[in-house]
């Protein structure tokens, strides 16, 4: 019993590895920092994207976050998680970003709509389970992608720092500077919807149409 | 038991469990997943999943959704990302050390310098006279530099031999009035009167008359009298 606690105690040797890294780049080798950041460079796109929507900002802002992240690297507490603190300063690079680019700038009637109102599921039929291997091929992964980019802004926004980024609710909520509560709303209609637009997709065969076009729905 | 609100269109299938109802389920759906609804409530969902199949069927698919966009693949990164981060973290880190390091090759000059002068004023102190032995030594003009003159031991001033106001003469030694005045003797308020400040505001011609001014040693020490 006491040797698994050892072992459930004890980091991955990932993890040692990286801690390793971090603190000899907090002592100046800041030549081993891209070693660091390079399992999380897709998820700081992803953050950035989510975001701005728009793939050269969201380069841009990945690019700057992660700059940002080496300048504060003396910063960050081990006990804290690199990937979450690195993700955290994504996000609120992005939101400077937008809020400069839309400054003046009507917002989005999508961004004054509350959340009050209550999401119905819409595809009641037996879901037939799209398999993990399907992500194989690209153009499944295209479709989740565009699912994802129908998204208002505010929903795409916590799903994707929730379930994609792994942060948890009140992380998320710090992140973007919302409450817990808008976060569970926000997370409870960005599944449900994209359950929606991925209903009966895969059982009727994705490849021969095109369900989740812009301004169609299969159903 | 209070019966749910008036369904939708399309849900009239709906079973409605004697604990939850369907609306219940789908706005409770993403709690449930995150394991942050009560334990009684829970149990009341499981068993609503297991006699409504619409129900089942909105589980499985949110399940499924949140399964597949946690694979990161679904992310397509553009084309030179990596490289090109890279290749700015390296420009960063470049800017960074050279920045130290431009700072360093402006600091080590300074240093350099500051050490120089500090050098230099070390070594000049070595030839300067010492410092004054007297509080109340007034600076003499004209003195001859080569002038013979005597100290003695635990005296302050310098004097023209012979003079009456020498302290503790079997400690004497000769010298020169430079060498006097660069161990910090001042000259005697008798023996050297006509060559001090007194004298010289009182009548300026005294100095001028036991010697011309071309012919004092004119180095710093010998100003420390004028």
């Amino acid at each position: 019993m006491a040797e698994l606690n050892v072992v459930l105690d004890n980091p991955g040797p990932e993890m040692t590895r990286e801690q390793d890294l971090i603190a000899q780049v907090q002592r100046g080798q800041h030549e081993l920092f891209y070693e660091i950041v390079r399992p999380y460079e897709r998820r700081v796109y992803a953050a950035a994207v989510a975001i701005l929507r728009n793939e050269t900002d969201a380069e841009d802002v990945a690019q700057e976050a992660i700059l940002k992240a080496l300048a504060n690297i003396r910063q960050f507490r081990a006990e804290a998680k690199f990937s979450t603190w690195l993700i955290q300063i994504t996000v609120n690079e992005a939101l400077m970003r937008r809020r400069r680019e839309r400054a003046g700038m009507i917002e989005g009637i999508d961004d004054s709509r509350d959340e009050d109102g209550e999401y119905t599921p819409r595809d009641f039929a037996d879901w037939r389970e799209i398999p993990s291997e399907a992500l194989e091929r690209k153009e499944v992964r295209q479709k989740l992608a565009d699912a994802l980019a129908s998204l208002d802004r505010k929903y795409r926004e916590v799903f994707v720092l929730r379930d994609m980024e792994q942060l948890n609710i009140q992380e998320t909520a710090e992140a973007l500077g919302i409450s817990v509560a808008s976060v569970k709303t926000r997370l409870l209609r960005a599944r449900l919807m994209l359950r929606d637009l991925l209903a009966g997709g895969w059982s009727r065969g994705w490849f021969s149409r095109l369900p989740f076009e812009k301004g169609t729905k299969p159903w | 038991m209070v019966q749910p609100p008036a369904f939708r269109e399309g849900n009239k299938a709906m079973v409605n469990h004697e604990a939850v109802n369907c609306e219940l389920v789908w706005r409770e759906i993403s709690n449930y997943l995150e394991a942050a609804v009560t334990p009684k409530l829970r149990v009341s969902m499981d068993n609503h999943f297991h006699t409504c199949q619409r129900c089942r069927s909105v589980l499985d698919g949110t399940q499924n959704v949140i399964a597949l966009y946690n694979d990161e693949r679904i992310i397509e990164m553009p084309a030179g990302f990596s490289s090109r981060l890279e290749k700015r973290l390296a420009r960063s880190t470049h800017a960074r050390d050279s920045g130290w390091s431009s700072l360093s090759a402006w600091l080590i000059p300074v240093a350099a310098i500051a050490l120089f002068a500090g050098g230099l004023r070390w070594a000049n102190s070595l030839s300067v006279s010492h410092p004054l032995l007297s509080e109340h030594a007034q600076p003499g003009h004209n003195i001859p530099s080569d002038m013979t003159v005597v100290v003695s031991e635990g005296a302050k001033e310098f004097h023209v031999p012979g003079c009456d106001f020498i302290h503790n003469k079997d400690k004497e030694r000769t010298l020169t009035a430079r060498e006097a005045i660069r161990e910090g003797y001042v000259p005697c308020v008798r023996c050297m009167r006509k060559y001090l400040e007194i004298a010289f505001t009182a009548n300026v011609s005294v100095g001028s008359e036991t010697r011309a001014e071309a012919d004092v040693d004119d180095d710093d020490h010998d100003r420390n009298l004028r």
